[in-house]
């Protein structure tokens, strides 16, 4: 009865530990290593102008679909105009509108972006398209190339492969070459080739996309081009044929639609800019949090106040020492003086580092001992004895802290950190075993405290673990899960088979 | 020899290990609100005369600090005795005086102590330097254990005693346990005190342990502590289930000296019984537990009890 309480209660716990940290994981993106950073690029466009008092309309191309990046932040800076930011296949756009505006206008469109595996789907498919019309010389040399290309394609992707090679080729024929010279620059060969494809009906489309850069203002957008095959897009770049978008293009604008429009404006002139930072990944996560309205993206401890959360981080790894204390006692059989006193020990070490917070717990222990063994001489009762152990461990760390000082040994000040009430009592308990059990036990005692404080220490100031607990509290409800279990655990500890070793075995 | 023990081994000789104990015995048949009538030896003493148990006589409490002025009274009056905690643990704080010389009191081991050196000690036991969590205590005297000559050659100092385990109201296992030199006189098995496992069916000795070893002669006075008979075996047994009925608890341990001329008498009771009975009787106490365990209706009379646990 009581076990299957036990069980279900543990089980209860670390189940709902679990699920709380795969959701934050796997939902929402949470690394699970500290100082996991990314990279995030911010493209701002601005788009600038002259109002002359008409009415203004004014659209931007901004990013919609991003393959291989993920949007963690948007905004618009439209002064007092009206912004209405529209979504069309696979588009989106920006609208502003203004009744009357003079002098000039900016209005600005910013975005952070960062790499992203989500895949991510075109929504437009598109018809087929109709052959245009070429008039000679052209129509027959296009014809020429077309069934050049098709001869030595496959598919829709060979085939745009194929085409683009065959135009970009140096030593071009003479179809080619005056195919060629009907496009100047990236846009027109990009048209050209569009054109082209329509001819052996392969529908196509242009993108727009932003390279990204460490920091660059004035980026010119690259132009791509997009075939489909039936079921998907493929991507080309016009200009070397290479398939798939570049890894450092985000893709801006799809189709033919321009990348601005003014109606009663003069003088636009749209420009971007890129700057390169990064951000903790914390911070992705928390955003695409927010974006999935998940509950569990706003309990987190970051949300509160810097000095608290310092003071979190520290309780936040107790319960891992007490865990520890738990585990070395119930299934090791490890000695230790009074069942926490290891961790408070441990806490100490954090600010002294392991080897020096070793030396300086045993050094005053050793001394203290010493003293105290002067003390039973003088039959002093109990609490002012612990009384006068305590001032006299008080005095011991800071004649320390004061020759520390003087030699430069900054770390050994923070000896004042030592829990001078844990030492005072460990002393007393130590003495008062060594009088009574004898040396050896006291010694047991004391290292098998020793031992533990240290292998606390290892564990509460592992910065994974640390990390882990506080970006994942749900740990504590795990930690109290397996806390239950072990409370049910009723098989022998590593140091009752020692103890036991002298039975006989043999029945 | 390994250093560990197959665990499987261990189970399969019944060996009860202390998580086991703890959760399935003490937790489950050791009430909580029972625990002060066996951890204040004082209060284990009054029910155990109310129960009519053969105890220790009882000469003096002292209470408070200022009645240890009473103290060279009592001394003078009573030169042969001991001054125990009544919240003392594992044999700690208890002082013998065997007698006087001159102004000083002698120990067992050959100390001659001032009284002001015997009050210090009072007033150790009343601060709590030996009670658990260091709460304040009270001391008490009692007569001075004369034990059988029966364990003359077997002893070194001190006064040994009989640890008999009782669950349910049955002994299920008994150990004998001898000071020795390393010990301090002391009968306490962590100093190291032999324990001789003791057959409950007969009341001989069995095996001796010392620390985690196996022996079977005595360190200081050499000689053998096997297939010792104790004497008046029924009577302690009786004991021992009597205290077990009058004090409730289901999983007890319970110690027992044999004075030369009274007779056993019940020394202290404990609540959380160590589990070294085992080694020295090279028997695990599992299978006898869940013996008793399984059985719903034990019989009620003490004798029968004894009977029973005799043919376990």
């Amino acid at each position: 009865m009581h076990k299957l309480a036990v069980q279900f209660w543990s089980i209860v716990f670390i189940a709902i530990g679990l699920a709380i940290f795969s959701h934050k994981v796997f939902q929402l993106g949470m690394p699970v290593t500290p100082d996991a950073t990314t990279d995030t690029w911010t493209i701002q466009a601005r788009l600038a102008f002259y109002g002359n008092g008409k009415n203004i309309k004014a659209s931007m191309a901004v990013p919609n679909i991003t393959p291989g990046y993920i949007k963690i932040d948007e905004h618009y800076i439209s002064g007092d105009f009206g912004l209405n930011a529209k979504v069309k296949g696979d588009n989106k756009s920006a609208e502003w509108a203004k009744r009357k505006a003079y002098g000039e206008q900016t209005l600005y469109y910013r975005t952070t972006l960062t790499r992203s595996n989500v895949a991510t789907k075109w929504n437009v498919t598109p018809d087929y398209p109709q052959a245009p019309e070429f008039f000679e010389p052209y129509s027959t040399a296009v014809n020429k190339i077309i069934e050049d290309v098709r001869s030595h394609s496959a598919d829709t992707a060979s085939f745009t492969f194929e085409l683009i090679n065959q135009l970009r080729n140096t030593d071009q024929n003479e179809n080619t070459s005056l195919i060629r010279g009907l496009a100047r620059t990236d846009e027109q060969t990009a048209d050209l080739i569009i054109k082209l494809l329509a001819v052996a009906h392969i529908p196509t489309r242009k993108l727009w996309t932003i390279g990204l850069a460490d920091a660059a203002n004035d980026v010119i957008p690259t132009v791509l081009i997009q075939t489909y095959n039936g079921e998907e897009w493929l991507t080309f770049d016009p200009k070397s044929g290479t398939s798939g978008i570049p890894k450092d293009q985000v893709i801006w604008n799809v189709g033919n639609a321009p990348l601005y429009k003014i109606k009663g404006g003069e003088q636009a002139e749209l420009r971007y800019s890129v700057t390169k930072s990064f951000v903790e990944l914390v911070d992705v996560a928390k955003l695409s949090a927010k974006r999935q309205r998940s509950i569990l993206g706003k309990f987190t401890l970051s949300s509160l106040p810097v000095h608290s959360q310092n003071t979190y981080s520290l309780i936040l790894m107790v319960p891992l020492g007490a865990l520890l204390v738990v585990f070395m006692r119930t299934f090791v059989g490890v000695q230790t003086f009074g069942t926490f006193m290891p961790i408070l020990i441990a806490i100490a070490f954090r600010e002294t580092q392991l080897l020096w917070g070793v030396i300086l717990f045993t050094g005053i222990v050793f001394v203290g001992l010493l003293i105290r063994l002067y003390l039973e001489r003088l039959r002093l009762l109990l609490i002012p004895r612990l009384a006068a152990i305590l001032v006299i461990v008080v005095i011991l760390m800071l004649i320390i802290s004061f020759f520390t000082s003087k030699l430069g040994l900054d770390r050994l000040l923070s000896i004042s950190l030592f829990p001078m009430v844990i030492l005072a009592m460990t002393i007393e308990r130590m003495s008062i075993t060594w009088e009574e059990n004898g040396a050896q036990i006291a010694l047991v005692q004391g290292l098998g405290s020793l031992f533990v404080a240290c292998l606390g220490y290892l564990v509460m100031t592992n910065e994974h673990l640390s990390y882990l607990m506080f970006a994942f509290p749900e740990f504590l409800l795990i930690i109290l899960g397996v806390c239950i279990w072990m409370g049910r655990y009723t098989g022998y500890r590593i140091s009752e088979l020692m103890r036991f070793r002298e039975i006989k075995t043999t029945t | 020899m390994a250093m560990f023990v197959n665990p499987l081994q261990l189970k399969a000789k019944g060996i009860l290990g202390i998580n086991q104990r703890n959760s399935d015995y003490i937790m489950r048949y050791n009430q909580r609100r029972l625990y002060p009538l066996v951890d204040n030896k004082l209060q284990t003493k009054r029910i155990a005369i109310v129960a009519g148990i053969a105890v220790p006589k009882l000469f003096s409490v002292i209470k408070y600090n200022h009645q240890r002025k009473k103290l060279g009274g009592l001394l003078d009056k009573y030169d042969d005795l001991v001054i125990k905690p009544a919240h003392g643990s594992g044999g700690n704080g208890i002082l013998v005086i065997t007698g006087k010389i001159g102004e000083r009191y002698k120990t067992p081991s050959g100390e001659a102590l001032s009284l002001s050196a015997v009050k210090h000690h009072v007033s150790n036991i009343l601060s709590g330097m030996y009670s658990l969590g260091g709460v304040p205590d009270q001391a008490f005297l009692e007569y001075r254990i004369k034990f059988d000559p029966v364990f003359n050659d077997i002893s070194f100092k001190g006064v040994p005693d009989i640890r008999i385990i009782v669950f349910r109201g049955i002994p299920i296992s008994a150990m004998l346990r001898l000071p020795t030199s390393q010990s301090g006189g002391k009968a306490n098995l962590h100093k190291g005190a032999i324990g001789v496992g003791i057959d409950i069916a007969n009341g001989h000795t069995t095996y001796g342990v010392i620390g985690n070893q196996i022996t079977s002669h005595h360190p200081d006075t050499n000689k053998e502590i096997e297939a010792i008979k104790i004497p008046r075996w029924d009577e302690i047994l009786q004991i021992a289930v009597n205290c077990s009925n009058t004090v409730g608890l289901g999983y007890l341990g319970v110690d027992i000296v044999l004075d030369s001329t009274l007779g056993p008498l019940m020394l202290e009771l404990n609540a959380r019984p160590g589990l070294n009975v085992q080694l020295a009787n090279q028997h695990g106490l599992l299978k006898k537990l869940k013996k008793v365990e399984a059985l719903e209706n034990l019989p009620t009379k003490v004798e029968q009890r004894v009977a029973f646990s005799r043919s376990l």
